[in-house]
């Protein structure tokens, strides 16, 4: 689809599957949309939920927009925001559940607080409010150290140490795939311009219910990031998943599936 | 631990591949103790024991003896289960030729990790 995101023309590319109420997916940093393959293929989920993903400007099928050669890639707060809420609209979501992971997971928290008659729910998978930096991300875009390849090796202790193999390398696969720097562009918001620390107590889950899931093994955001934050939400509800890591829905689809089920079943109930 | 990397990289024809434009020496450090690891277009040459005080490699990995015993179990707990991880715990450190390792850093991973594999076989 075409759209004006900030402005600009962006060509963006988005998958969906089922009918019900909807529920927006928003990817990680760095990868794109088929990091939601397995709930796109779930008739449980598809038979109740109109599921839709897209890929984010510059990942997957979509497009960075016109100029790109002349400019550096970071995602900001308001951007990443605008760029969700407009593709709701073109969409025609009403309402629509939002479930984010990683960047995904903390710019949901953001909608909540500045959207919550936009969003009947948020579901963040590996939320927090912040994430310092913790390693020389420059490797992540240098011309002497192959992009993909190092995209992948940073993510590849993200997973669980028991992922299945194919799921495990799948998602790696995706990373391998990034265009140059966008990753890096990504962390921006993660580590930098993305901290809604001060910001939570703003978020209202009586309006906008804001349910969390962590995995264990995910040393980015975890568990106890995401407690510190859950518990500066009133009614926020935080589960750990236990054995997975930094990407749930694809590294582990069958084990996220037994946490995410009771949270869509919840949504599924509201009023 | 250590006695068995050779073996499970050399034996290993995936790794071999994928490491066919590695070559380095690459210190090991487990707590007190120090190994060169050279790697030769991804095959382990040798991996001799060294005196640290006196030592020439291209890299080094240092991590303390806690965090490799619980890096290379099968299931490795939370936080323990990868380098960056426990760089992140304060328990590993990255030196040297960084573009080295980083340009390299996936095979490496694969490398350290096969003494896990090793130990669940």
């Amino acid at each position: 689809m075409q759209l004006d995101i900030h402005g600009r023309p962006h060509r963006l590319y988005w998958e969906e599957a089922g009918s019900g109420i909807p529920l927006l997916c928003l990817h990680t940093a760095g990868a794109d949309g088929r990091q939601f393959r397995a709930l796109l293929n779930d008739s449980e989920i598809t038979g109740r939920f109109r599921v839709v993903v897209f890929d984010m400007p510059w990942h997957g099928k979509s497009s960075p927009p016109e100029g790109w050669e002349r400019e550096e890639y970071k995602l900001t707060t308001d951007a990443y925001v605008e760029q969700i809420v407009t593709v709701a609209q073109a969409l025609g979501l009403d309402r629509p559940v939002a479930m984010g992971c990683s960047i995904g997971g903390r710019v949901v928290l953001e909608l909540a607080r500045r959207h919550p008659d936009l969003f009947r729910a948020v579901i963040g998978l590996q939320s927090s409010a912040f994430v310092q930096r913790y390693f020389d991300i420059s490797y992540l875009h240098k011309p002497n150290v192959h992009g993909g390849e190092v995209c992948a090796a940073y993510c590849y202790g993200l997973v669980g140490p028991e992922a299945p193999a194919g799921h495990r390398w799948e998602t790696l696969w995706h990373y391998m795939q990034g265009g140059p720097g966008v990753f890096m562009g990504d962390l921006h918001f993660y580590s930098i311009d993305g901290d809604v620390s001060d910001r939570l107590a703003e978020i209202d889950a009586s309006r906008c219910p804001v349910y969390m899931l962590t995995g264990e093994y995910d040393y980015s955001c975890t568990p106890e990031a995401s407690r510190a934050t859950a518990a500066q939400i009133p009614g926020a509800e935080l589960t750990v998943m236990q054995g997975l890591g930094h990407f749930p829905m694809s590294e582990d689809p069958a084990r996220f599936r037994g946490y995410l089920m009771p949270v869509l079943e919840r949504i599924a109930a509201m009023p | 631990m250590i006695g068995a990397l050779q073996r499970l990289v050399n034996e290993d024809p995936a790794l071999l591949r994928r490491g066919r434009w590695t070559s380095a020496d690459m210190l090991l450090e487990i707590g007190d103790e120090g190994h060169v690891v050279a790697i030769r277009s991804g095959r382990i040459k040798a991996i001799p024991p060294v005196e640290m005080r006196v030592s020439r490699w291209d890299s080094a990995i240092r991590g303390t003896a806690e965090a490799w015993a619980e890096f290379w179990k099968p299931v490795p707990k939370p936080r323990h289960h990868d380098l960056i991880a426990l760089i992140r715990e304060g328990k590993m450190r990255f030196e040297g030729d960084l573009d080295m390792l980083m340009a390299n850093l996936l095979y490496l991973k694969l490398v350290l990790e096969a003494p896990r594999r090793g130990a669940a076989a």
